[in-house]
């Protein structure tokens, strides 16, 4: 009897809840607030595991967690056994949800198609032209929340991205997104969490700057700019009388605001340059690529100033369609070889990483990428925590993303067996405490291909 | 117990070896070409931290030092390249602009660049490593040392003075013909002629003069107590603003006597110096215009009529203009170090025409490139206190079958012939051991990727 007035007490409530939220906003699916996922395995990354254990999430966020959390009166619960929840992945640099034109050339090498996919800008003839530069370009003003990216995403367990325009030098201003959601304002958590810079050259013939050598001094002329810009606005924000106003300059306006910036390095010796460039301009640095991530010469320049970096996950591999029969370079090859045990080297150096998508975006292509790492020596929870807390640590949101500690943000991913392994699946993401259920794969979408056959 | 006392022993062994290989060595037994005051002689070097501390028949070597017997073999100073353009990322040219003094060589140093490493086989331990040529004031530039397998940082020639690439002629003034390498479709960039190149050089030092009368003022008022606001901080005056303070060289490509003499004009009316003319094929007819300026010559040794304005080049250029007192260095211009590797033939074939004598034909790929790089008192000759960059060749090292044995920069060995080849066979066994692993590692059919 007590028990059938509960559960109707608890059915009021969820209708109740319902209708509040629907009326609230129309298109939101309705649902409880509250969600218990019980005699799970909780691998909170902050801390130990939790072999079982229970996580409560209610508006959002992460209520309580623990071994002995007792599951609210109006949870909806979820029967973790034989489960496993982790923090939500985060794709530390992505290109999800931009439209194509600011997307282009996400592999910060410069990639062709960014200059056709680019809207034509007149023939510059010097810095004070600002080429290719859309520094003021928030992430967040232009995410389409429709893009079909981001189910594939959800489906290997990633719920944020921190994603950028990245067309041309200075690409704009990421911003860190939940990748659900109905509208820009629910998705974008900060919408301003860096500048990312592209070594983008062009070739002879075109506007300033084409060389690589031109496109460092532009981006250094940029930032003597912005100072000089800084000082004179100050001045005139003290007594303008007498004083020319100065020009109102949207391109330095763009990198005042970004709090860091991103710098491409693939190389040991771009590691070397990009360190020492970000020093120079006196910005918090961030390093993307690390394709020679696991050179010595490359981990002891990272040292120095401590510069976190962001490894690519597309690791490198023999084009498909050249010649056979020509012969690479022991160089080439040794890179290609040893780019996955990137990761593992940088954990043993204490460098901080997290990974990033560039350009995958495809499900079990995503999960595999991942599994490679660890098969070159990084080891599972250290594939984890790159991809969630440290990822989190390094933007600055580790107080409110990245592990399962209570009043963070309520993202999680809910695995049927070890996250990263082949026969693992991907139960439920929950985004904002929102639970998504991953589409079954298209057949022949490499559902059948997923084992390694050795 | 045993083997800590070996592991002791192996360590002691470590240290002494690679203490002292750095820093006391001694070269005996070698005919030795100092391009220095002593000319050549037989006898030993003796090196110390880095440096030459001794020179001559009888040496005394130190307890502990590494010997390198050279008996039969020859020794001369480092060779100097005074103009190169290997050890770039990306294009050596910012083409984009008639003015692009705001780029930097040095900020695009790639120290994995294999150019590198033959330069130092052929004996190369220092190179000037310039902007391309493509416009009238090009990027700026910066002197290397050959230091294979250190970072960008550390092949950096401390101490050498940087320099700005100027050119002049056909080069500057063809690139904004969409016939002649534009793309087709962009618009022209000025000049298209020799007299716009002397007008922008013209124009960008009147630009550059306002510049430096600006932060003039600022420095001055700054130093008198006040606080004013600077001026904008611009990169591309900054290296002109340079270059009228003496803190910067002008190296400027050239082919012709008339242009030749228009940028000394040019440069006497700014108030600044042309260090070196680089290719200056006809600076024979200018070599007393030139010497009375004080600049080197750094030319090619017996290339001509390559195209329209090298057409009254001659291979006696290099001797003549040494013959009117200009400092003369011979250089490879090479992209992939290729020349660079064989410069001691380079000046053999000043000996050939002109009848410059053995030790001089030397000197124009050691100690005059030295001198126009201004990094004389450093290197350049084997005389005592200088850098210990030397090189050791099996023959005499102007003779076209010389082979470079071993190189040493700042007294570190930095190649070595007998390593290098019997090192291959290794490196060959690691790339096909990596070239079957990929084989075997990659799926049949590259599984699990769909064809999108």
């Amino acid at each position: 009897m007590w028990n059938l007035y509960n559960k109707r007490i608890r059915m009021m409530k969820n209708v109740l809840t319902a209708l509040l939220l629907f009326s609230a906003c129309a298109l939101a699916q309705p649902g409880p607030t509250s969600v218990a996922i019980r005699n799970v395995k909780i691998v909170t990354v902050s801390g130990p595991a939790i072999e079982k254990g229970t996580v409560v999430l209610r508006d959002g966020l992460i209520e309580a967690v623990g071994p002995s959390v007792t599951v609210p009166a109006d949870a909806m619960v979820i029967e973790g056994e034989g489960l496993t929840v982790y923090p939500g992945l985060i794709d530390a640099l992505s290109t999800w949800g931009m439209p194509a034109t600011a997307a282009a050339a996400a592999n910060g090498r410069g990639g062709r198609g960014a200059a056709a996919a680019a809207p034509a800008e007149p023939r510059a003839w010097g810095p004070e032209d600002r080429p290719q530069t859309t520094s003021w370009i928030k992430a967040a003003d232009v995410v389409q929340p429709n893009d079909r990216r981001f189910e594939a995403a959800r489906s290997a367990g990633f719920t944020t991205a921190v994603v950028f325009p990245t067309a041309g030098i200075f690409g704009g201003q990421g911003s860190i997104i939940n990748l659900a959601g109905d509208k820009e304002s629910n998705m974008v958590l900060v919408p301003s969490a860096g500048q990312y810079i592209a070594m983008h050259t062009s070739p002879f013939g075109a506007g300033f700057p084409s060389a690589l050598m031109g496109v460092i001094s532009y981006v250094r002329q940029i930032y003597l700019d912005a100072d000089h810009y800084q000082a004179l606005k100050a001045a005139y924000a003290r007594d303008p009388r007498g004083m020319k106003r100065p020009e109102y300059d949207r391109a330095l306006e763009g990198v005042i605001e970004s709090k860091r910036i991103l710098l491409p390095a693939n190389r040991w010796t771009e590691v070397e340059r990009m360190v020492r460039f970000g020093a120079e301009l006196k910005q918090p640095t961030i390093l993307y690529g690390m394709r020679q991530g696991f050179d010595p010469r490359a981990l002891d320049h990272l040292k120095v100033k401590n510069t976190p970096v962001l490894v690519s996950l597309k690791w490198p591999e023999a084009a498909r369609d050249t010649n056979p029969d020509e012969v690479e370079t022991l160089r080439v090859l040794e890179d290609r070889a040893k780019a996955p045990t990137a990761p593992a080297a940088l954990k043993q150096a204490g460098v901080a990483f997290a990974f990033y998508s560039d350009g995958i975006d495809q499900t079990r292509e995503l999960e595999r990428a991942v599994k490679k790492a660890i098969d070159n020596g990084l080891s599972r929870d250290q594939a984890v925590r790159a991809l969630t807390l440290s990822a989190a640590e390094i933007y600055g949101v580790a107080d409110r993303l990245g592990s399962i500690e209570k009043g963070k943000i309520a993202n999680l991913v809910v695995t049927r067996g070890e996250i990263f392994e082949d026969r693992t699946k991907v139960e439920m993401v929950f985004i904002d405490g929102v639970k998504h259920t991953p589409a079954p794969e298209p057949a022949g979408r490499g559902g059948a291909t997923t084992e390694n056959r050795k | 117990m045993k083997k800590i006392v070996l592991a002791g022993i192996m360590a002691l062994a470590f240290f002494a070896h690679g203490s002292l290989r750095a820093e006391v060595t001694v070269i005996k037994n070698a005919t030795i070409m100092t391009e220095g005051a002593k000319g050549t002689v037989k006898g030993s070097i003796l090196v110390r931290d880095g440096k030459i501390a001794e020179v001559g028949e009888n040496v005394m070597v130190p307890e502990g030092a590494t010997v390198i017997d050279a008996g039969g073999q020859w020794v001369i100073p480092g060779i100097i390249d005074c103009h190169v353009h290997i050890a770039v990322d990306g294009n050596m040219n910012e083409g984009s602009v008639s003015v692009s003094s705001m780029v930097n060589i040095k900020d695009v140093i790639n120290p994995e660049d294999i150019a590198i490493y033959l330069a130092l086989a052929g004996g190369v331990t220092a190179a000037n490593v310039l902007h391309g040529s493509a416009n009238s004031i090009g990027g700026q530039t910066i002197v290397l040392k050959m230091r294979w397998g250190k970072d960008a940082d550390g092949m950096i020639f401390e101490g050498a003075k940087p320099g700005l690439k100027f050119a002049l002629g056909e080069n500057p003034k063809r690139a904004g013909n969409p016939q002649a390498g534009g793309a087709p479709g962009t618009p022209l960039r000025y000049p298209s002629t020799r007299m716009g190149v002397e007008d922008t050089i013209r124009e960008a030092f009147n630009e550059a003069i306002v510049y430096k009368a600006e932060w003039d003022k600022y420095d001055a008022a700054v130093k008198g107590g006040q606080h004013p606001i600077s001026p904008r901080k611009d990169l591309k005056l900054e290296a002109l603003k340079e270059v009228l303070e003496g803190k910067r060289y002008v190296h400027a490509h050239c082919y012709r006597a008339d242009e030749i003499l228009m940028l000394i004009r040019v440069a006497d009316d700014y108030g600044f110096k042309i260090r070196t003319f680089q290719h200056v094929m006809e600076g024979y007819k200018v070599a007393k215009e030139i010497a009375a300026h004080g600049a080197g010559a750094s030319t090619f040794s017996d290339w001509f009529g390559f195209k329209m304005e090298v057409f009254d080049a001659t291979p006696y250029n290099a001797a003549i203009m040494q013959k009117k007192g200009v400092v003369v260095s011979l250089n490879s211009d090479s992209e992939n170090g290729e020349l660079t590797s064989r410069l001691n033939t380079e000046a053999a074939k000043a000996m050939k025409y002109g009848g410059i004598s053995r030790e001089d034909a030397l000197a124009m790929v050691t100690i005059n490139p030295a001198k126009q790089l201004g990094v004389e008192n450093r290197v350049g000759s084997i005389e005592v206190g200088k850098d210990a960059d030397i090189v050791i060749y099996d023959k005499d090292p102007l003779s076209e079958f010389a082979k470079v044995q071993k190189v040493l920069i700042d007294g570190n060995k930095y190649f070595d012939r007998d390593q290098d080849v019997s090192g291959r066979a290794a490196k060959e066994a690691e790339k096909q051991k990596l070239m079957e692993r990929e084989k075997q590692d990659a799926p049949q059919g590259r599984g699990g990727r769909s064809p999108q």
